[in-house]
């Protein structure tokens, strides 16, 4: 039975944790690996806590939620305390510790019956400036993570985990890069900790989704790959 | 209308009755709703009436309004509100029913009981939030999408050939009820007026004199895709050109008096 | 990803509910009827961008008890159509349903369960098993699949138009929030690709020869009539059965715990088993992909050499009653695993079964 990794991201609705999953699933599914993405979903909740799924795997994929995940990658202080459920011996469990605020969430989606399935681009300048509007639309969704504030208390990391690793991409992204490429920080985070993929197959994938505004915008390409370098070998040289 | 300063900024006070506890409500930043129930709950303050209400809600984002105020409430099913609270006043006449729901519920799956509800000239009082469209699933089409307007499931625009007019529920409640209804629509761009048009539909439901039925053009400023500006345009120019903003039937005017 | 198309056959990763979009395309269907309900909404959503390009159409109800009769008005014509809907919906959806057993119409709907009753949640649930099979006045006349990966929502929305064109019975894609909303991969076809037949589809009114007009009937004067007419639908029903029931099953043979699950929750099995199997443990699976009609000799054969049987689902016994029918005669021991309105994971399983 070929082995499934199991995947689980959670962060703040804006955070573009739908986004980096659907890209991670995306570039495993290009690479002819078995993957399955599932947001979670439902009538949106202020306050609420994004959670995706993602499965890899060279075999078959069973059901596409799971209970322990092997990476579990919550983004913010609530979603670390959202997430406990998915933490277990087996997890390598990689949070953010940059001491922001809880999510400043512009939440104009709040009381939908839509989760950020297709979510907006995590490179537009101002949200849903992006968003194709004639496509089958996510939630346009927007916070700000540029408020210094506690970050995670400490207490609520779980205790019996393969590995704990903490990754400060919200701190990069702001002060070395550009705050909206976090995401793409904790894409190379994940490259890292789970070496399914080349990191070759994460550009590619990106060069696809973000190809027309890569060539408008040739810094977007340079800061993006970037981005995706610096998560990597930060969770690498943590391995 | 009362005013308190908070932080030094003038703030229009929460009516009595609306539920602290769930404050700040759950509607989208610029939505209408949240401002049609202000208008809704300052005429219920007016009147004195709190104790006497059981507010019904429909399915639509009008569902988020099932805590919304401090007063008897229920969530129904998507269209159902209607009947649910006709079949309330006629058991008990003595409460004060409220049917809130949107213009799906109201014009779509619910047309009939709205349509039957004013031809009986049920002794209930129906408030409906039109904004052009399926909020709470996403923005699709409404049976009061504008012409040419694009939606989800009218993604080339609204084409009137295949999918007829916008509907004009006042109009039509007005054309079928019989002496003793009120109806009107009212706008949240002007939200004294709907107040007042509010506060009359429930005096005659008080009076016992019919149905009484309030259309309010309302945001959608989520599904619409659009900013605060373009947002108030889209109310007070474009849905009001459609949709005319006035009373349409008061009892009054009816018995000539 | 490139473009996705149609000709030949292409690998694609997509929502389950744009892969229905595809495949309704793919069934040559004329025309589509729906009202927008979550986790539904996609299907409708793809469709209207799609039909316009192939030459289709899409009708917007006021209410799924109009979108229900409408697509019985469409089938009546001839025309292939469908509609999709999910919980609140679907309860609707059942008076259409019951005409199209009634008069043997070839309607196909296409179902996301979601959380009940009433409104709910609009997520997951497998509540609708019993209402999508029996929900009318009637015998359960319809043809009910139950899917559980997007190859065979493709196939079996394929399969479901083919066979109502083929039977006159109401057929169903039985699905769920969790197969509307996830992404994996899975090959979209052409019919013709795959060497898979296009049932024909003839009108049932609107194309009368001279002096050959048809009368559709749907009220009786007498029980007797009634009788015959019920009867007759029953034997054809029975008739149907053999040729359209389908089921999986994986290391029966010798297994002394089977699990028996539908639609999406068959996944979670499907782990569990290589999983203990991997440690040496005798189990198996088996699974109805028709929940209607139900392979209920087959799940008998199926378990007659095991001890206990774990019966899982995401409702409070819906499924367990049609097992428990078809067991009716074995003493096989059933462990009941009834989680209504929530995901069951493979993890879960396993733990069950470790309990036993
Ligand atoms: C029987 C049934 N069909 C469909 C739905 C799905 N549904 C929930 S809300 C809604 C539309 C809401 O639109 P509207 O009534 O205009 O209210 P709004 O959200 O725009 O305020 C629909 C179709 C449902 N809950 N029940
Ligand atoms: S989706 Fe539209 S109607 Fe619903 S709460 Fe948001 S703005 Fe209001
Ligand atoms: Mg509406």
């Amino acid at each position: 039975m070929a082995k499934v990794i199991k995947i689980a991201l959670a962060g703040e609705g804006g955070q573009g944790v739908q986004s980096i999953a659907e890209i991670l699933a995306e570039a495993a599914n290009e690479e002819g690996k078995n993957a399955l993405y599932i947001p979670n979903f439902g009538v949106e909740q202020r306050g609420g806590v994004s959670i995706a799924y993602v499965q890899i795997s060279d075999g078959a994929i069973g059901a596409p939620k799971f209970v322990k995940a092997d990476i579990l990658i919550p983004l913010s202080p609530r979603a670390v305390k959202r997430t406990k459920m998915h933490a277990g011996k087996d997890t390598v469990y990689i949070y953010d510790n940059s001491l922001v605020q809880e999510a400043e969430v512009n939440d104009n989606v709040v009381g939908m019956q839509y989760f950020d399935v297709t979510p907006p681009c995590p490179t537009a300048d101002e949200a849903n400036r992006d968003m194709q509007q004639d496509m089958i639309a996510g939630e346009p969704k927007t916070c700000s993570f540029t408020k210094p504030g506690p970050g995670v208390d400490p207490a609520d990391i779980p205790e019996n985990v393969k590995k704990v690793i903490a990754c400060p991409a919200n701190d990069i992204a702001k002060n070395e890069l550009h705050p909206r490429v976090f995401n793409i920080i904790i894409l190379g985070a994940i490259i890292a900790a789970t070496e399914v993929l080349p990191l070759d197959t994460i550009k590619n994938a990106l060069e696809i989704k973000l190809g027309d505004k890569f060539k408008a915008n040739p810094q977007l390409r340079d800061m993006n790959f970037k981005a995706l370098d610096r998560g990597y070998e930060l969770i690498k040289s943590a391995m | 209308m009362q005013e308190v300063r908070e932080n030094n900024v003038l703030q229009p006070a929460m009516p009595k009755c609306w539920n602290e506890e769930t404050k700040p409500h759950k509607f989208c930043p610029g939505c209408g709703h949240g401002m049609i129930l202000k208008a809704l709950g300052e005429a219920i303050d007016e009147l004195g009436i709190q104790e006497k209400v059981v507010f019904g809600c429909d399915i639509g984002c009008s569902l988020l309004s099932w805590d919304f105020f401090a007063c008897d409430s229920v969530q129904t099913h998507h269209g159902r509100t209607t009947p649910v609270i006709t079949g309330m006043k006629r058991a008990n006449p003595d409460i004060i029913g409220i049917a809130y729901m949107g213009d799906g519920g109201g014009y779509a799956i619910g047309s009939q009981h709205l349509f039957n509800a004013a031809v009986r000239n049920e002794k209930m009082t129906i408030i409906l939030c039109n904004n052009c469209n399926y909020g709470m699933t996403g923005g699709q089409m409404a049976p009061t999408t504008l012409p040419g307007m694009k939606t989800e499931t009218s993604p080339y625009g609204r084409d009137v050939e295949q999918t007829g007019y916008p509907t004009k529920g006042p109009e039509m409640v007005a054309a079928v009820a019989p002496e003793g209804a009120y109806v009107a629509r009212g706008t949240v761009a002007n939200i004294r007026q709907l107040k007042g048009f509010i506060k009359k539909a429930l005096e005659n439901q008080l009076a016992g004199n019919g149905i009484s039925f309030v259309e309010c053009l309302s945001s959608c400023p989520t599904n619409w895709r659009t900013n605060a500006k373009q947002t108030w345009e889209f109310v007070e120019k474009d849905m009001a050109q459609y949709f005319k903003v006035g009373e349409l039937r008061t009892p009054q005017a009816k018995e000539g008096k | 990803m490139a473009e996705v198309s149609l000709q030949g056959e292409q690998r694609v990763f997509m929502t389950g509910n744009e892969v229905v979009a595809w495949a309704a395309v793919a069934a040559k269907v004329d025309i589509m009827y729906g009202y927008p309900i979550t986790p539904q909404n996609e299907i409708m959503h793809y469709w209207t961008r799609l039909a316009p390009k192939y030459g289709k159409r899409f009708l917007q109800t006021e209410d799924e008890i109009s979108a229900g009769f409408t697509m019985l008005g469409g089938v009546m014509t001839g025309r292939k159509a469908f509609t999709a809907t999910a919980g609140p919906g679907n309860v609707l959806m059942q008076e259409s349903c019951v005409m199209a057993e009634m008069m043997r119409l070839p309607a196909v709907y296409v179902i996301q369960q979601r959380g009940g009753p009433s409104t709910a949640t609009v997520i997951y649930a497998q509540q609708e098993t019993q209402l999508t099979c029996f929900g009318g006045n009637g015998e359960g006349h319809r043809i009910v699949f139950s899917t559980s990966t997007h190859q065979e929502l493709f196939d079996y929305t394929l399969k479901a138009f083919n066979a109502a064109w083929t039977y006159r019975f109401p057929s169903f894609v039985l699905g769920d929030g969790y197969q509307a909303k996830m992404r994996e991969p899975l090959t979209i076809y052409e019919a013709a690709a795959r060497g898979v037949d296009l049932v024909p589809t003839t009108p049932l009114v609107g194309e009368a020869k001279p002096g050959q007009f048809k009368h559709l009937r749907n009220t009786y004067n007498t029980e007797d009539e009634l009788y015959e007419v019920v009867m007759a639908n029953q034997r054809d029903w029975d008739a149907m059965a053999p040729k359209v029931v389908e089921w999986k099953d994986m290391h029966c043979q010798d297994a002394d715990v089977v699990f028996i699950c539908h639609g999406v929750v068959a996944r979670a099995a499907v782990g569990a088993v290589e999983e203990l199997r991997a440690q040496g443990k005798k189990v198996g699976l088996f699974r109805p992909i028709t929940v209607r009609p139900f392979p209920d000799k087959q799940l008998a054969d199926a378990v007659k050499n095991a001890k206990k049987v774990i019966v899982a689902e995401s409702a409070y016994g819906q499924f367990l009653k049609m097992v428990d029918l078809a067991l009716c005669g074995s003493k096989v021991e059933r462990v009941p695993v009834l989680r209504p309105g929530i995901g069951i994971t493979t993890e879960e399983l396993v733990e069950e079964y470790n309990k036993l």
